[in-house]
């Protein structure tokens, strides 16, 4: 048992996250397209390309690096059997982000948050709860544009985050932030493709190495 | 915690009311239920009967012939029912042994509703896509008019019921914004079966009355009855046809029955209205009231014979005049404290 969770940290790309994905890839869904020089955020500029009439473009290099090590990391939670969470107040994409949590096995919040549902979760939920171990941002601003309770929460409850951001979002305290775009719908679905496929890959490695572990 | 030394009995009884609503443990019910199972048994062998063939009926005529009680209140009498009816259904526990809740929607704290919300949503976009494979293959799309007047969608009582959870009414309203946007699709009959789930039936007033047909009397002359009220009085009135006009109460004629004009107008009102004065004659019993309520009760018992010699256009036309409704009005009562019903006594300064 210790082996199985001591093995895969071993590794820098235990679960080969790295192919998953390809610079073409981020590029054909529109993930570098930023917004408007003037929606720009004072913290995302060490993420920003450069600026083309007078819209930022993100740099993919970094959002490959970022993107490498925040799959990484989610497909390390979910070996352990973690809780993730997949978050995001865009309604457009609303009936995607749930789809895709049922499809994985975890769990999905795309409604209004209640303000006490991780601060004051023994009262809300009842005593024995087991709050997420991954918070996963589609969308790290909520409806009126400013940033999302649940990043402040999980930082107040020490539950680590990963958070696509965009040119206008703080990227301050997420652990594993993801500078791209979030408002195109090919952008999001190439996300969401690419949790799903980590979080199933994580969970099937786990399956297998608890039955060879079995069998010996 | 403090301990009260000098108080009432009132304060160390528990106030089971304040404590809020007991959890319910399965093994709680379990246990009910396998004791009610046993005391059916128990209560068949005392009345006598088969303890296999006791039914629910049995039981209850068994305890109200057991425990006779005067009380008013059918809820507050003796009650044996199984412990399903008797304890409402409540939510067990959302998650599993390792801590993983079981709905993949657990942690917005509105599970049921959001799912809901998210299965309707699905539903809508199958529509659309449907709708769009239709026009790519460039078949017509179907727009068949849903009948709305026959049905309601589920009230917020019934939605709360239905998902287990409190619903607000902001939620409430959505959902049925988004049914509607549902069934506004002109594709929408795909989903026939889903959105069933959440309308009910609504029967239309006019098609439960039923207007009786014709009869006939031995000389083959057409005839129908009707009865009607007022205040006190009750009235059936027989209506032939191929008459002249003459009305008849409690075998006295009209004239001399009500010698006052304005009764013998009100009688005549129903024949007046649809045209038809010397062409039928009535014959009527009536008893108790006063002049004016036996009056009224005639008219009501007429107009309701009348309804099987006349089109249906025609009933509705009386119907909206008024003469097809029973009069609510009734003596209101003296109330204490006051001269009359609502005359008040006089009011003194000084």
């Amino acid at each position: 048992d210790d082996k199985l969770l001591t093995e895969p940290l071993s590794h820098p790309d235990f679960f080969s996250v790295k192919e998953l994905f390809t610079l073409k890839d981020l590029f054909d869904a529109r993930v570098h397209l930023g917004h408007k020089k003037g929606c720009r955020h004072r913290f995302m500029e060490p993420y920003i390309f450069g600026c083309r009439l007078d819209q930022d473009i993100i740099d993919l290099d970094q959002t490959m690096q970022h993107l490498q090590l925040a799959l990484n990391f989610t497909a390390h939670v979910a070996y352990r059997g973690g809780i993730i969470l997949f978050v995001s107040r865009r309604r457009q994409f609303c009936h995607l982000v749930e789809s895709t949590a049922r499809a994985c096995g975890e769990y999905a919040h795309t409604r209004y948050w209640q303000g006490g549902l991780l601060t004051n979760a023994h009262i809300q939920f009842g005593p024995g709860v087991r709050l997420p171990d991954l918070l996963v941002f589609l969308s790290t601003l909520n409806n009126v544009f400013e940033p999302h309770v649940a990043i402040r929460d999980a930082a107040k409850m020490n539950i680590p985050t990963v958070g696509v951001v965009d040119t206008n979002c703080n990227p301050c305290l997420i652990t594993y932030p993801v500078p791209g775009n979030d408002d195109s719908p090919a952008a999001m679905e190439l996300y969401c493709k690419l949790f799903r496929m980590t979080i199933i890959r994580a969970k099937d490695k786990r399956r297998q190495s608890e039955a060879v572990e079995e069998l010996r | 915690t403090l301990r009260l030394i000098c108080t009432t009995t009132a304060v160390q009884r528990k106030n089971v009311g304040a404590s809020g609503p007991e959890k319910y443990t399965e093994a709680f019910i379990k246990k009910q239920i396998e004791e009610f199972n046993l005391g059916k048994r128990h209560l068949a062998n005392m009345m006598g009967e088969d303890p296999e063939t006791f039914t629910q009926e049995d039981i209850d005529r068994a305890i109200a012939y057991l425990f006779p009680s005067g009380l008013f209140d059918k809820r507050a009498r003796p009650l044996m029912k199984h412990p399903t009816e008797v304890f409402p259904e409540q939510r067990k526990i959302q998650w599993g042994e390792d801590g993983r809740p079981f709905h993949f929607l657990f942690y917005t704290g509105k599970q049921s509703y959001y799912s809901l919300m998210h299965e309707t949503y699905e539903k809508f976009l199958n529509v659309q896509k449907h709708q769009d494979q239709l026009t790519t293959q460039d078949l017509p799309v179907q727009k068949e008019k849903r009948n709305l007047a026959g049905s309601r969608w589920l009230t917020k009582i019934e939605l709360e019921e239905m998902l287990l959870e409190q619903v607000s009414d902001d939620d409430y309203s959505r959902f049925i914004q988004l049914l509607q946007k549902l069934v506004a699709l002109p594709c929408a009959d795909i989903e026939e079966k889903y959105i069933q789930k959440f309308s009910k039936e609504l029967p239309v007033q006019l098609q439960k009355v039923v207007i009786e047909p014709l009869q006939h009397d031995e000389r083959g002359v057409a005839f129908s009855t009707g009865e009607g009220k007022r205040k006190t009085a009750r009235a059936t009135a027989v209506v032939y046809d191929n008459g002249t006009g003459k009305i008849t109460v409690n075998g006295i004629d009209i004239l001399h029955y009500f010698p006052v004009l304005q009764d013998r107008e009100q009688l005549l009102f129903p024949f007046q209205f649809l045209g038809r004065i010397g062409i039928h004659d009535m014959v009527c019993t009536v008893s108790g009231g006063g002049r004016s309520a036996q009056a009224g009760a005639i008219r009501l018992a007429s107009a309701k014979a009348l309804r099987s010699f006349v089109t249906e256009k025609e009933v509705e036309f009386m119907r909206q005049a008024g003469l097809l409704t029973v009069d609510p009005r009734v003596k209101e009562r003296k109330k204490p404290g006051q001269e009359g019903s609502r005359r008040k006594f006089t009011w003194k300064k000084r």
